[in-house]
């Protein structure tokens, strides 16, 4: 038998045995009566208390949702979602309380650790000191707890769950939410503005750099509903915070929707660094249940000489609809995007960025690695632009797509669209497959077929893996094992 | 010592037959080289010897140290000692040669049930084997074989052969493409590995390379079996005459 071939088989074996996060907590929950209508949305904004003007916006949003169709221009195949068999809100019991760690159902604390996700800030201070990480954990539509609000506090940083910040920090919410990414910007979004739950709210005030990495860590847990969190990141003139999301989701044979905003806002100066491992459940090896991961994420680097930087690692989902995007308003801006997309069995990705040069001297790079295996198909789509009055700007662009098998597919979909003659565009594009050739001769030096195709994946992946945040580099690179083998490690 | 043994090899897609009967043997301690025409099955030796997927072995066996390693895996053979110097060793885009090394090295161990190298005593082993064989080990910190010349591809391949300690070295037409200083190095670097505990079968179309590295017997092989064995002078005899008293059948 090839080693190829071997691959192949090892990876069509993958199923939820692999996925380690499959598993589910059994905990009393408070659920919106499925489907969707207006009252839907006025139920998930009186449950969260909001103000007059965010209902009227959801309601605006959910109006606007009701007009549009289905974006189908995506290289992805699924049956059509029915939007009316699907819980909007569930919340644990327990959550429906103040929120202090010690108020925290013991179980979720438990969940989460189990996730990996240390939840107790004792637990974290008695690591080293460096590697601190305040967490924001989302478990189906609520924030269940965040920490180490009192320490980023001291700071200035703000670093709560968006419904806390409408309460206490309504003018900072007002005056950022869906100013990147309006209501009515894509279905999805407009979806998610009219029903969204909850998500992280960071503001990090003038020159204050963020003391420690923060994150996010979604968890969805009940079945039959959506996830819908919204995430605003605002950096003020010249500050810097680097943010880093995680997602896991049971294993169930049904598929679940997830559709997710985020916004990024950089004043002058400020830099936002934005970091994402996405490993959703992608589904059995015969290509049922799994998560349609639809997201719309956007950064506006709105002040001169401000940063916005993208790292994605995706191995999860059965479809991926995800662009984010940086527009590049500020003049000397620059925006970034890092990605490593992995699939296998029969999950689709449909993945990449948009820069949109506005400002002058604008800058971008983009970085994509495409890693298809077993049956799924795995595209690069992205935008480059550079607007009349944008001179000077340039933009950078490398998509290499490596193919295990020969059951898969890599697709590059570049748009590029100069309109003005001083913009610099370059772009990249590699296909390449792992080949018995490179195989055998890992082997003959006496790696394993396993060690083989992860030492070459490794490899491949390896300009965008140093942008990753330290602390999960490592991880990664073993996520990356696990989601293309099921035994490497 | 290596044992063929009456070995029929053709390809596993195609019906063509290309080794129909070879035998050899090579002892520890010595260096055979293996000579022939185009065709006459030298790479199929060299592959089928470290297990390469593509080819069915009809008859015969093949064995080191006593032990059939037919039915081992490229890997497993690699930690009984196998090596083979690639004709054309492959690129290894983003994977630095050093880390390519020492993952192999202690995937090794690993398999021989031996202590895995720190990081530090790795990089000292390095050294310490570049130094001896004069050959810059800086080449190792790019990425595997990429963007290399002919003549540094080969000389990695003998600088991998020293660290890897291998008990069989097979070398398959390392000289093909070098020029003479290339060629020095790399007979240089064999001949240092020479050693009473391993046996090395150098696979060349050219006398060459035999004039460096000097061997104990010369075997010529052509349609798929070995015709004739004799000592170093049979090499010179070939260079003068050529392969045309050996292309068709046995004599």
């Amino acid at each position: 038998m090839a080693a190829v071939q071997e691959t192949i088989d090892q990876v069509k074996k993958i199923d939820v045995d692999q996925y380690k996060y499959g598993f589910e907590t059994r905990i009393e929950s408070i659920k919106a009566p499925k489907g969707l209508d207006e009252s839907t949305v006025r139920f998930i904004s009186a449950k969260k208390g909001e103000p007059e003007w965010l209902l009227t916006w959801r309601l605006e949003a959910f109006q606007r949702w009701k007009a549009m169709t289905e974006p189908t221009w995506a290289r992805v195949h699924y049956p059509k979602i029915d939007f009316q068999d699907i819980y909007y809100y569930s919340a644990p019991k327990s959550t429906e309380g103040p929120k202090s760690l010690a108020d925290v159902d013991p179980q979720l604390i438990a969940t989460y650790k189990k996730l990996g996700i240390p939840l107790k800030e004792q637990e974290l201070l008695a690591g080293v000191s460096t590697s601190r990480v305040a967490v924001d954990a989302v478990f189906d539509s609520v924030s269940v707890v965040t920490t180490f609000k009192d320490e980023l506090a001291k700071a200035g940083v703000i670093f709560c769950s968006i419904s806390e910040a409408v309460r206490e920090h309504p003018e900072l919410v007002k005056k950022y939410l869906g100013s990147v990414v309006p209501q009515s910007d894509n279905y999805y979004a407009a979806l998610n503005a009219a029903v969204y739950s909850d998500g992280s709210f960071v503001y990090i005030p003038p020159g204050v750099r963020c003391p420690m990495e923060l994150s996010t860590y979604f968890r969805m847990n009940e079945k039959e509903t959506g996830q819908f969190e919204r995430t605003l990141i605002i950096a003020d003139r010249g500050s810097y915070v680097s943010y880093l999301e995680g997602c896991t989701a049971p294993t169930r044979d049904t598929n679940q929707l997830h559709a997710a905003v985020v916004e990024l806002i950089a004043l002058d100066d400020a830099e936002i660094k934005y970091s994402t491992v996405q490993n959703w459940y992608p589904g059995d090896s015969e290509g049922k249940g799994g998560i349609y991961n639809f997201v719309t994420k956007r950064g506006d680097c709105r002040g001169d000489r401000s940063k916005i930087s993208w790292t994605q690692v995706e191995t999860g989902s059965a479809i991926t609809w995800k662009y984010p995007s940086c527009i590049l308003r500020g003049d000397d801006t620059r925006g970034e995007f890092y990605s490593i997309a992995v699939s296998n069995g029969y999950q689709q990705v449909d993945s990449g960025t948009k820069m949109i040069h506005l400002g002058k001297n604008s800058s971008s790079r983009i970085i994509s690695k495409g890693i298809a295996a077993g049956y799924s198909q795995n595209t690069y789509r992205g935008l480059v632009s550079a607007h009349r009055k944008a001179t000077n700007v340039r933009n950078f662009t490398n998509c290499d797509s490596l193919l295990i098998g020969d059951k898969c597919g890599a697709h590059t979909v570049p748009y590029i669209e100069a309109k003005n003659s001083s913009a610099h565009f370059e772009h990249e594009a590699t296909t390449s497959k792992i080949s018995d050739d490179m195989l055998f001769y890992c082997r003959q030096r006496g790696l394993s077929s396993e060690e083989a195709i992860a030492l070459v994946v490794n490899g491949f992946v390896r300009d965008v893996l140093q942008h990753l945040p330290m602390e999960f580099m490592a991880e990664t690179q073993k996520l990356i094992g696990i989601s293309l083998e099921g035994s490497v490690g | 010592m290596l044992e063929i043994k009456n070995l029929h090899v053709k390809l596993a897609d195609e019906d063509r037959v290309i080794l129909k009967g070879l035998s050899l043997e090579v002892p520890k301690g010595e260096v055979h080289a293996i000579m022939g025409p185009n065709g006459s099955g030298k790479s199929t030796l060299a592959y089928v010897l470290a297990g390469r997927d593509g080819y069915e072995v009809t008859e015969g066996d093949i064995l080191w140290n006593g032990e059939s390693i037919l039915d081992m895996e490229p890997d497993v053979r690699a930690a009984k000692g196998v090596f083979l110097a690639f004709q054309y060793p492959m690129e290894i885009p983003g994977v630095a040669g050093l880390t390519f090394l020492r993952t192999a090295l202690n995937a090794l161990k690993k398999k021989r049930g031996e202590k895995e190298l720190t990081t530090p005593a790795f990089m000292k082993l390095v050294k310490e084997k570049g130094n001896k064989l004069n050959i810059d080990v800086e080449m190792l910190k790019r990425p595997v074989n990429v963007g290399f010349s002919g003549g540094e591809k080969k000389r990695s391949e003998i600088l991998q052969m020293a660290l890897l300690e291998p008990t069989l070295c097979v070398l398959d037409e390392t000289d093909s493409g070098l020029d003479i200083d290339a060629l020095r190095i790399v007979a240089d670097g064999v001949n240092a590995l020479r050693s009473k505990d391993r046996a090395f079968l150098v696979i060349t179309h050219y006398q060459r390379l035999l004039n460096y590295i000097v061997p104990d017997k010369v075997h010529v092989l052509a349609d798929g079996r070995i015709q004739k064995t004799g000592g170093k002078e049979l090499a010179l005899e070939l260079e003068k005459s050529g392969y045309a008293g050996y292309s068709g059948k046995a004599a």
